[in-house]
This record gives structure tokens, sequence and C-alpha cells, in this order.
């Protein structure tokens, strides 16, 4: 029983890993087949240095996640206090219905509406060019809002509202006992929200494309390329990109326990 | 947390914007004209397909910085996977293009919706460089708004190792011998061309019986094929997975670099020709500098590096007769007169034609 559980675990470990095992083989393949390894090599590596386009695309992808990932948790944060703070049952409902409702729209749907909506704006207001890097940042935006949104509410809901009350009463004003004290509280719920964004923003396709005007990301950019053929050398930048997340997630992981521990360790006497 | 969350992910930032700045070594031109610097600190957005320009990549030169270096003209470079994303994109208004580089019987759709700006040939002192026989087109029979990048055939490519000799004709792609070896276009256009050439049809017929037609002959041929693929075929054909399978010339090039048993025909019924030229937008922003980059991209180093980066055929003579050229003479390229088959473009059809092989499309695919 316990030798099938182990294979169940191994078997789910190895469909998750396989694709991008095969994809960090591919990119070390000396020619330019993706399909038939000749040899070892480094020369998709050093050839992404040059490869203006490509690093460009990125560059516009991260600077979307990060900053589509801080807004959207900034605003996310401060709308789920608002609707816990929300006393009406009803229009509390409603609200978190509204929220809910873009993320199970089709993303198809989403930014099709948003690229109308962007381009009906621009327009209005007489612009030569609506579509560029603040509408693909303010879609990004818009589609990360909710998940911010939904992993910080629960957060919320299981500090004690008397925690600020007992702020108040001690002298805090309501900016203070905030950030003193139901911040630290929801501080897991942010960032899990914080880091939700980031991802999906990271890897949207569909948004961003119909969004994006000049601002191509690298999805777009990669997707561009499948009428020759996909060259290694986004096999290596994805490698990189893979590598980077994982360290990002270990030392995530590190901290965490770290910070536990110290928990633990001023709990004890 | 927070924090290192944020230095990582600005470290990472600051790499790519250190790495995109280094690495490149500018090539020596010998430039055949004068560009001059007058319009530096401008900007000009160029939209093309991906992977159709030589990028710096492998020792190749970077057309796009060596322009910017030469003439002080920001290019800003955009890519697209088919005519028809391309159009939308033109389309919606969203956003300004000044140059595209779209295939023929776009060109021809865009010139009748007045969407594209004349360019007076004159002004291009390399123009003359352009092969007579790409001059004059269908679509742009003035030469008004069109200069050729590139031009291709589509041929048949099959594995000599698994299934030897192959009669050079289409029906090939019918041929019970290789069934279950076969693949076919993934899109309607091409894969009718297939058969309608086996029929002797007109690419461009307006006669729904004649699209009827070959729709049955697709059918009839759908038992035979592995699938209908785009650019897995280099997959599926560099791997042996499959023995026979349609493409573009230039890209079997690249797959016979992989795997020499590959051997290529042009079907002795006629083919498709294919054409992608480049054009200026008619609301363009910078027509100026659009102009100085499309007699950029007719300088004979420039043109023979993205010969050899794409691996289409060039229309430039002086890329065609570059001794030095990787497909110096390539027959596959460049056939003989005798050695080429009957050709024809594709022309915009009107919608209802489309329509019409669209559902045949679907009904061929569900079938």
């Amino acid at each position: 029983m316990k030798a099938l559980a182990r294979l169940y675990v191994a078997l789910i470990i190895f469909f998750l890993y396989a694709p991008v095992l095969v994809m960090i083989f591919f990119s070390f393949n000396e020619s330019s087949s993706v399909w038939v390894f000749t040899g070892f090599s480094f020369d998709w590596y050093t050839g992404l240095a040059t490869d203006v386009t490509m690093l460009n695309a990125l560059k516009h992808t991260l600077i979307v996640a990060v900053l589509s990932a801080v807004i959207s948790t900034v605003l996310g944060t401060a709308a789920a206090v608002g609707i816990t703070a929300l006393r009406n049952k009803f229009s509390k409902k409603i609200i978190m219905s509204v929220t809910q409702i873009p993320m199970m729209n089709a993303d198809i749907v989403t930014g099709i509406s948003l690229m109308l909506l962007f381009i009906f704006i621009g327009k209005l207001l007489g612009l030569r060019e609506s579509l560029g890097f603040l509408t693909v940042l303010t879609a990004h935006i818009t589609f990360n809002l909710p998940y911010v949104i939904l992993s910080v509410l629960p957060k919320l809901r299981q500090t004690d509202a008397s925690l600020r009350e007992a702020a108040l009463d001690l002298g805090c004003t309501p900016l203070q006992a905030f950030f003193k004290v139901i911040m630290p509280a929801i501080s897991t719920g942010i960032i899990t929200g914080f880091i939700m964004a980031f991802t999906l923003s990271l890897d949207d396709f569909v948004i961003s494309y119909f969004t994006c005007g000049h601002y191509q990301t690298l999805p777009i950019i990669i997707y561009n390329m499948t009428k020759k053929s996909v060259t290694p050398d986004t096999y290596a930048l994805s490698t990189i990109i893979f590598a980077c997340v994982f360290a990002l997630l270990i030392m995530y992981n590190m901290l965490q326990t770290k910070s536990e521990s110290k928990k633990a360790a001023k709990a004890q006497p | 947390m927070k924090k290192t969350t944020a230095l990582v992910l600005s470290a990472a930032l600051f790499l790519c914007l250190i790495l995109s700045g280094c690495g490149y070594e500018y090539a020596e031109l010998d430039l055949r004209s004068e560009f001059s610097r007058e319009l530096a600190g401008t900007t000009l957005t160029v939209y093309n397909w991906g992977e159709y320009i030589s990028d710096g990549s492998e020792g190749s030169i970077d057309v796009n910085r060596e322009f910017e270096k030469l003439t002080g003209i920001k290019v800003n470079y955009l890519t697209f996977e088919s005519n028809e994303t391309m159009y939308s994109q033109i389309k919606n208004g969203g956003v300004n293009y000044d140059i595209i580089i779209p295939s023929d019987y776009m060109i021809e759709r865009l010139i009748r919706e007045d969407m594209l700006a004349k360019i007076d040939t004159s002004t291009l002192s390399n123009y003359d460089l352009i092969e007579k026989k790409y001059k004059n087109v269908y679509f742009d029979p003035e030469n008004e708004y069109s200069v050729p990048y590139n031009v291709g055939l589509v041929g048949v490519i099959y594995n000599s190792a698994q299934i030897g000799e192959v009669e050079p004709s289409w029906k090939s792609l019918w041929n019970e011998k290789y069934k279950d070896m076969a693949l076919n276009f993934d899109n309607p256009r091409d894969a009718f061309m297939t058969a309608q050439m086996i029929l002797g049809q007109d690419l461009n017929t307006t006669n729904p019986d004649d699209w009827e037609a070959a729709a049955e002959l697709l059918k009839k041929g759908k038992a035979n094929l592995q699938a209908y693929v785009m650019d897995e075929v280099y997959g599926k054909m560099e791997t042996g997975e499959a023995s026979i399978a349609p493409y573009y010339a230039g890209d079997y090039l690249t797959m016979a670099e992989t795997n020499p048993d590959l051997k290529f025909y042009y079907p002795t019924e006629g083919t498709n020709i294919f054409m992608d030229s480049v054009c200026v937008m008619k609301n363009a922003r910078n027509y100026e500098a659009a102009i100085m980059y499309i007699n950029f991209l007719l300088e004979p180093d420039i043109a023979t590096a993205n010969a050899e980066y794409i691996g289409y055929a060039s229309p430039n003579t002086a890329v065609i007769n570059n001794e030095d050229y990787c497909y110096y003479q390539n027959e596959i390229l460049y056939p003989d007169e005798e050695d080429t088959p009957p050709v024809q473009y594709y022309h915009d059809i009107d919608d209802e034609i489309r329509k019409k092989y669209e559902m045949l499309w679907i009904d061929i695919k569900l079938y």
C-alpha cells in the first residue's frame, strides 16, 4: 500500500516536471533543431545575450508583472479591508460576486472587451494610438485584483476584530492600527496574493495579446515565432526563468521556516 | 520577505538590461548607398513576421541595430505570426505602424482598402537590385506600394531512407503506400491548394463546385494522413515520425541540416508561390525613415544576411549573384527555368468564397 502511494506521488511529480526537464535538456542542444539532440553546448545561452527582441520582450514582461502585482496587491488589500468592514450583508454579497465574475470569465472575453474599451476611450480622447504600456498594465491589474482580494479576505476573517479596537483604545490612529496590527496579521495572505498576481501576469498570453499594442511581452514574441519554428534560445531563456523562480521559492520557504522558528523561540520562555 | 522578492526581481531586471546592451559586435558594412543622419532621434515602428530578420544570433548581422547605429533612428521592432492577425491589429486602429511586411494576397486587400502609402521607387537608390521578374507582380502592377522582401515556393519533403524515391506529384500525398506517414497543411488555403493542383484548378477559382471537388479529394486523402500540421512539421520530419509532407522550400533546407535523409521535389502539376513585400502604412508617422529603412533592407550586405538567416529565396540580385552567399545557386531555392513548376499566386478571395471553403474545411477536419 505504501509502495503504491509512493509510486503515485512519484508519477505526479514526474508528470509535473518532465516537460520542464525536457526543455532544459534541449536548451543545451548544439544544433538549431528543437527535436533531435546532436551535442552539448552553451550556444543558446550566449546567443541569448545578443537577441535584443527577446530580451526586450522579457524586460516588458517583468516590468508589467512587477508593477501590476504591486499595484493590484495594494488595491486588492484595501478592497478586502473595505469589504470586511461592510455591515450590510446584502451589499457585501453583491460586491463579492462582482469581484468574482472576472475570474470566471474566459480570458478571451476579458481581452477583447478590454481592447474595445481602450480603443473607445482612446478615440474619445483623440489619441492616435490607444494601445500600449498603460493599457496592458491596466489590463493585468484588472485580472489580478480578484485573486488578491480572495487571498486576503480569509486572513481578515480569521483576525479578531477586537484586535483593531484594542489598538485604537491604546491610542493608535486608525491608520496606525491598520499598519501595526492588522497588516502583520494578514501578511501571509498579502504575500500569497502578490505571488499569485505576479505569476498570473508573467504567463498571461490572451489578454496581453489584445491589449499590448506595441508593448509586446515574452509569451507573444514566442507565439509569433511559430510560423517558422521556435528557436532553442527560447528554451534557454525559459530555463533561466525557471531557475530564478525555483531559487525564489526555495528562498521564500527558507525565510518562512526561519521566521517561524524565531516565533517559536520567542514563545518558549 | 517582500524585500527579498523585490530584490531578486530587480536584480533579474538589471541583468537583462545589461545583457541587452552587450554581446553584439557591429559588422563592417560595405554600403552601396548613402544614409543620412538627419532623422536621428526619431522612432520607426516595424511590424514583421516572427523570426523573419537577421538578428545577430550565431555571428550574423543584427539588421535593426546596424540601422540604428547608421542613422540614429530608433527601430521599434514588432512581430506577428499570420497575415490575418497582422490585419486585425492594423484594422482595429489601436496601434500605429510605419512599416509592415505582409504577403501577396494581403497586400492586394490592403491596397484595395486604401491602407498603404505610395512608395516612390525612384527615391530608393537600391531598388534597381530587385530582380525583374519580381517586379510588376499582380497585386502591385505598377510597383507603387510594395518592395519585394522574400519569395518562396511550396514543395514536398520526403524521407528517402524510409520511403525511397517518390513520384514528383501532389498525388504522392494520397498514395496508399505512405498510409499514416503523410502530412498536410493545417490551414484551409494551403491544404486546398494541394488538392486543387491535382484537379488542375485555378487556385483562386470563384466557382463553388471547384471548391467542393477539392474538398471531396481532401476527404478521400484524409485516411492516408497522419496529421494536419503547421510548424510541427519540423519535428515530425526531422525525427522521422512522418515520411512525406508539403512545406516551404526554404524550411526544407533547415530540416535537411538536421536530417540529411530528407529530400525535396516540386510537384509537376505546379505549386503556389508567395511573396512577402515591404509596405509603408498610410498613417505612418515616420514616412521618411520608413523609406530609408526599405533602402537599407535592399543593401547587398543586409539582404544577404537576411536571406541566409531566413532561408527563403531572395528577390535581390545582389544576393542571388553573391558567390559567398550560403545558398548561392542553390537549386531548390533558385531552380532553373526548366525545373520550375508552373506557379500560381494566391489572390485575395471575396468573402463569400472564403466562407464557403472555410465551411468545407471544418467539414474535412470533422470527417
